[in-house]
């Protein structure tokens, strides 16, 4: 068994998970305790609370797309440190890091995919990697994803989770803001759908450029989503947060988001909607 | 020129202190000083040169924070000859920390929009230092698309810690009212100039940030996180912001080498807070030959060209231009 009973990619099998290892954890929604192969084949959701554990981009594919239809683009792009950044490690030394952790080049994986036989341009970030923070790679591979999609004449889904811009390449990170957002400019006058896709949590300049112009945006339930960390807000107030706050349902009662998706439906909505969308 | 200097101008406000007593003192006794007053004002020239010669990034930002910094508004004053402030985003409010109007610089009509700083407690608050909410950057786009209908061409001022991170500003979508900012300026058919006065705060100065042309004063700073948030998250200690304004390249001359920006405008010796005046001359002479070339460009090579400048920027090794977008089965 896998999640949702569909049966999982070598690749996923072999990425480790974002669950702590053993046997047993306990659940951060409901407090109980959790059998870690009952949350695997539950699709990373506590079966007693619905609390959404957060996927690897592999992962996400596999529960997302039709069976053996992904195939990646720009795979082989990687992060160099141009800048030359050192906190107290070297970046370049952060990259190998997460490279040896996540068994990935970067935080985002792009490709095309069919949902129901329906061809998309799709997107799957994955916050194992430097926190899913957008440096100059993932800026560059979701702006080919969206040129791709513009020139193909595809729909494009894509899945953010991720902290924000990458600091370690500064000024350069800020600009995939602007880049990937003008991309999505060019898919609109192309008349092409975008649906993105935000799962806990989704913040900073990745929120603010394109994860926040999704023709529609979905989010799965109780993901933290917003522009400034909840962290940052406290500091800068200086009071309490009111309870929920930041939560997709938050977002969805200010009217910033769509709709809330649970995971288990998630595919069969987006498959619903790209059916409206692509004649 | 007492109060309100930051620790490395000390030793020069204290020579002209000295410089201007002396001058006071000989016009009220008549003693002929000049010979003294020589002196000093070579033995100022030297500390000036080697104070304000190797600023490091942190006393850039230092200036570029200073509380007599000129402000958008302080600006406006010197340069425009005509300005009609336009106010609200017709939704919600209207944001005094991000403004706009109608203006005219050297008898070119433009759409000048800029954060704004307050100068005291009670502007500050009235200006929210200079943190723009969402209906800021709403109002900012709606100004543009006026430009947009009036041919005429858009200069956005930057100076902004960064957009305000509260309550209300999370509720009515900061991060979509950005977003939506960056879609649309790309798209914008008139020509957009921006220049970063002062601080250019993350995502609320790239807000108003996509242009045709990118200036940047000589003390002002351009940053993905302010030295002191990127201390407190990568060193786990504020204090370490010194060097962590050295780390994230974010002065005038890295962002030229890194080509993020276009232009340095020159500030006067020690910061553009010591001769408003002649910063704001300076910024005048920068804006009307940048706004003389790009008015000369055909609007669709101008719009094409601006999409190009930011689609190149970033850094990456792996695959050549030439295979983008090549497939690879590895599932
Ligand atoms: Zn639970």
């Amino acid at each position: 068994m896998s999640l949702f009973g569909r049966k999982k990619s070598p690749a996923a099998q072999t990425k480790k998970s974002n669950i702590p290892d053993g046997l047993w954890i306990k659940c951060k929604g409901c407090n109980d305790t959790l059998y870690t192969k009952k949350l695997d084949e539950n699709g990373k959701v506590c079966p007693k609370c619905g609390f959404h554990y957060p996927l690897r981009a592999f992962e996400r594919i596999d529960i997302t797309v039709d069976k053996g239809t992904f195939e990646e683009i720009n795979a082989g792009l990687r992060s160099i440190d141009s800048l030359d950044f050192f906190d107290s490690k070297k970046y370049e030394h952060r990259i190998k890091q997460a490279e040896e952790k996540t068994k990935m080049k970067e935080a985002v994986i792009t490709g095309t995919a069919q949902i129901e036989k329906i061809k998309i341009a799709l997107g799957v970030m994955d916050f194992s990697f430097m926190g899913g923070s957008m440096g100059s790679v993932v800026g560059e591979k979701i702006t080919r994803l969206i040129e791709f999609a513009a020139d193909e004449d595809l729909p494009v889904v894509i899945f953010s989770t991720s902290g924000g811009a990458r600091m370690q390449e500064s000024t350069l990170s800020l600009m995939q803001m602007a880049k990937t957002s003008a991309a999505l400019a060019r898919l609109s006058e192309k008349g092409l759908f975008y649906i993105s896709v935000l799962a806990d949590p989704t913040t900073g300049g990745t929120t603010a450029s394109f994860a926040s112009l999704g023709d529609i945006i979905i989010a799965e339930p109780g993901a933290l989503i917003g522009f400034a960390g909840p962290r940052v807000i406290k500091q800068t107030i200086q009071q309490e947060l009111p309870s929920g706050f930041q939560r997709s349902e938050f977002l969805l009662e200010h009217g910033l988001i769509d709709i809330i998706v649970k995971r288990e439906d998630l595919r069969k909505t987006i498959a619903s909607i790209l059916k409206f969308a692509v004649k | 020129m007492n109060g309100g200097g930051l620790d490395f101008e000390k030793p020069i406000l204290e020579l002209e202190r000295k410089i201007s007593d002396l001058r006071k003192f000989s016009a009220e006794e008549k003693i002929d000083v000049s010979e003294e007053i020589k002196s000093l004002q070579n033995k100022l020239k030297k500390i000036k040169d080697e104070v304000f010669c190797g600023l490091s990034a942190s006393q850039r930002v230092q200036i570029a924070r200073h509380p007599k910094r000129p402000y958008f508004m302080d600006y406006a004053d010197r340069i425009f000859s005509f300005f009609l402030e336009l106010h609200g985003d017709r939704r919600f409010s209207d944001d005094k920390a991000l403004i706009g109007g109608l203006a005219e610089i050297d008898s070119v009509k433009i759409m000048a929009i800029g954060h704004q700083k307050g100068r005291d407690t009670k502007e500050n608050l009235l200006r929210n230092f200079g943190c723009a909410h969402p209906e800021g950057y709403r109002k900012a786009l709606r100004l543009m698309k006026i430009a947009e209908k009036m041919k005429i061409p858009v200069v956005s001022f930057i100076d902004t810690p960064g957009a305000y991170p509260g309550i209300g500003a999370e509720e009515r979508g900061q991060a979509e009212a950005i977003a939506v900012n960056l879609r649309e300026m790309s798209l914008v058919q008139v020509p957009i100039i921006c220049v970063i006065i002062g601080e250019g705060g993350s995502g609320g100065a790239l807000g108003i940030g996509i242009g045709d042309k990118i200036l940047i004063l000589q003390n002002a700073y351009y940053s993905v996180i302010s030295p002191e948030g990127c201390a407190a998250i990568l060193w786990k200690d504020r204090a370490k912001a010194k060097v962590a304004a050295e780390a994230l390249r974010l002065t005038a001359g890295d962002l030229i080498k890194i080509g993020i920006v276009d232009e340095i405008v020159a500030e006067p010796s020690g910061g553009a807070h010591r001769d408003a005046g002649e910063a704001a001359d300076n910024l005048k002479k920068a804006l009307v030959k940048n706004l003389k070339e790009l008015q000369k460009i055909p609007v669709s090579t101008l719009v094409r060209n601006r999409y190009n400048k930011f689609r190149k920027m970033g850094a990456y090794e792996g695959e050549e231009n030439g295979s983008k977008n090549k497939k690879s089965k590895n599932q």
